[in-house]
């Protein structure tokens, strides 16, 4: 006897959501197709306005979709919306929710009321999750008084109080300097790691972020998904070349030089890496396959010049995002604000 | 255990799946945690609690020394003291209840008041809750100084009833501000225009500073739609029991009757509304689109 196959995370099929507005409509998701598995850590990955966040907010019952369906844990999001809450929760970046005048203890005791915990269970778990999120000197501060990082610590704090199976993080880490974005990311890690079952699903535009946390990743752009898996997996499909980033001593007859030797798909000079302060040549390599190598390196040597360092490049998800869309996600978003409609 | 696992379930499908108590229990816990903030903060800032009880004292002490330089009758002095102290509810209903839900959007609250489990008629009960100990504390403080300041005189004969009015008015007082907390999320921005709107021409309908019955046809017409106006009606008739007071109003038992219907008719009116305002706002994507 077969046993029943396990309830997908998230099911999205044929999602597509236009917004009402003058002078045009905007479609905000244009047929999301979308699965997620339970204990998957998913990243949406996308310029502004690709459509992550109208996907989170149809996600967590706050928006409906215009078409097409979409389940949590096989609860339909608009007809099922109180169990799908009574198992969510959220947390965006930049969220300014709650109300100054109360302290970070007393604002997480407030929301903990609104799952359901016991009034002395509540202070308990805001005291413990106080703790585990780093926030125990600012417990009795008011809130209005946090810093952004701190604020965000607290909001992350309120996500967790219910303990929930799904965790829709948008942009959780939106404004905060390194320290701070990394203490959110090893705290979201060490929560998902407790129990491998359950569910993130994380909106982001930083690269390295949805590199660093996700399991897989969807890269989105103007609402719709361009492409779905492992972050190694998107990087294969940029990767058909080898890429090195060679520096050397010097280099007679520059670039052309070395792209003119064999197996070297192309060789220009690379910027940004102090070549100059040290007086040395850096250069990007793009080899046909690793085993060209072997005759750059020897024909260098022939040619005088002596090799300072070599570094194997890996592809980014920036690459993949330029290889699916044509542009990176800055010159999308500068493309999107100044767009004049139609 | 790790303080990252808390009340684990077998499955999703297990946790989502509440008993009936369970989900009595959080709606009764979030009317507590969303009156929180009000109680707190009215301890935390004690300037507004001086801001809500001076103010208002002075603004029913103008009417006193009116009455007085007009020579009428000494219970006038106690209609406009009942008054002034039901104007704390009031004004509590329109700028606390009724345009809330507009700044709790501006602020990032509605959606995850949205987003969590319990009833949205349990924020709006909260908010309720918080406000009436908040308005009660200035009621009592401008009742209590007024009438030992300009020596008022009550003449209760039926206390009960009198209690009985008070707590129903402000059920059906507070059942209207949910309704208005509805609509005001309907109309999005405008909320505290509209606020300003209702503030006046309800005080001048409901009698507050003068008896309700004075305005004839446009008397009985608060009586019949505003609980503010029937409320205060029944108290004055109760608690000056003894005064001449002027005829064209019904009798505090009729007022009762007004008043419990007025209370089911709002609260239905409320979950209604929100009902329908939720599901509106779900397909405009108004929840949480700060600029809509």
């Amino acid at each position: 006897m077969s046993s029943a196959p396990a309830q997908l995370a998230i099911e999205a099929h044929s999602v597509r959501r236009v917004y009402r507005a003058k002078p045009a409509d905007v479609v905000a998701l244009d047929g999301v197709d979308l699965d997620v598995a339970p204990g998957e850590f998913f990243g949406l990955l996308g310029p502004n306005g690709a459509g992550k966040t109208t996907l989170i907010k149809i996600l967590t019952t706050l928006l409906l979709p215009s078409s097409g369906s979409a389940r949590v844990f096989g609860f339909d999001v608009e007809r099922d919306v109180t169990r799908i809450r009574r198992i969510m929760n959220m947390v965006a970046g930049g969220e300014q929710s709650g109300y100054g005048i109360l302290t970070a203890r007393e604002q997480l005791w407030m929301f903990s009321q609104f799952y359901g915990l016991g009034t002395r269970e509540g202070w308990t778990r805001v005291d413990e999750l106080i703790e585990a999120v780093g926030l125990a000197e600012q417990r009795l501060q008011r809130v209005s008084t946090l810093s952004t990082g701190q604020r965000q610590k607290m909001n992350m704090a309120r996500g967790l109080l219910n303990d929930p199976w799904i965790l829709f993080l948008d942009e959780p880490t939106l404004g905060l300097d390194v320290g701070a974005a990394r203490a959110i990311r090893a705290l979201i890690l060490e929560w998902k790691a407790a129990v491998p079952d359950r569910t993130v699903l994380l909106t982001t535009h930083y690269m390295a972020e949805a590199d660093e946390l996700c399991d897989r990743i969807a890269i989105v752009d103007r609402g719709r998904v361009l492409a779905i898996g492992s972050p190694a997996e998107l990087k294969r499909r940029v990767q058909r070349e080898s890429i090195f980033r060679i520096e050397l001593d010097r280099l007679d007859g520059g670039s052309a030089a070395l792209a003119r030797l064999p197996g070297v798909v192309s060789a220009a000079a690379a910027s940004g890496e102090g070549g100059e302060e040290r007086q040395t040549m850096v250069m990007n390599l793009v080899l046909e396959e690793d085993a060209a190598l072997g005759g750059v390196v020897g024909a260098l040597g022939a040619m005088g010049s002596t090799i300072l360092a070599l570094r194997k490049s890996e592809p980014t998800l920036e690459d993949v995002f330029v290889e699916l869309v044509g542009r990176g996600f800055e010159e999308r978003e500068q493309d999107d604000r100044t767009a004049v409609p139609a | 255990m790790s303080v990252f696992v808390h009340h684990r379930t077998e499955s999703p499908q297990a946790a989502a799946d509440w008993s009936a108590r369970q989900a009595l229990m959080t709606n009764l816990r979030a009317v507590i945690g969303r009156a929180y903030p009000r109680v707190r903060g009215m301890v935390r800032e004690p300037s507004w609690v001086f801001f809500e009880m001076l103010l208002p004292f002075l603004a029913t002490s103008g009417f006193v020394f009116v009455y007085r330089a007009l020579d009428a009758p000494q219970e006038y002095v106690g209609f406009v003291v009942l008054g002034g102290a039901m104007t704390a509810f009031w004004l509590n209903v329109v700028w606390m209840m009724a345009s809330q839900l507009w700044w709790e959007k501006s602020q990032g609250n509605l959606e995850l008041y949205f987003a969590a489990p319990m009833h949205f008629m349990a924020v709006l009960f909260g908010m309720a809750v918080g406000g009436l100990f908040m308005s009660s504390t200035r009621a009592i403080v401008v009742l209590a100084v007024s009438t030992t300041l300009y020596g008022v005189t009550f003449a209760v004969d039926q206390w009960l009833l009198l209690l009985a009015v008070f707590v129903l008015t402000l059920a059906a007082l507070y059942g209207l501000g949910m309704v208005l907390a509805s609509l005001f999320l309907l109309w999005g921005r405008e909320a505290w225009h509209l606020t300003q709107l209702l503030q006046e021409p309800v005080y001048f309908v409901s009698g507050l500073n003068f008896p309700v019955g004075r305005l004839g046809f446009i008397g009985a017409l608060a009586i019949a739609f505003i609980p503010l106006a029937v409320g205060l009606d029944a108290m004055r008739q109760l608690a000056f029991a003894d005064a001449a007071y002027p005829v064209g109003t019904p009798a505090p038992e009729v007022e009762i009757v007004i008043l419990v219907a007025m209370t089911g008719v709002f609260l239905a009116l409320a979950r209604w509304a929100l009902a329908v305002i939720e599901r509106r706002a779900r397909v405009a994507g108004s929840l949480s689109i700060r600029w809509q």
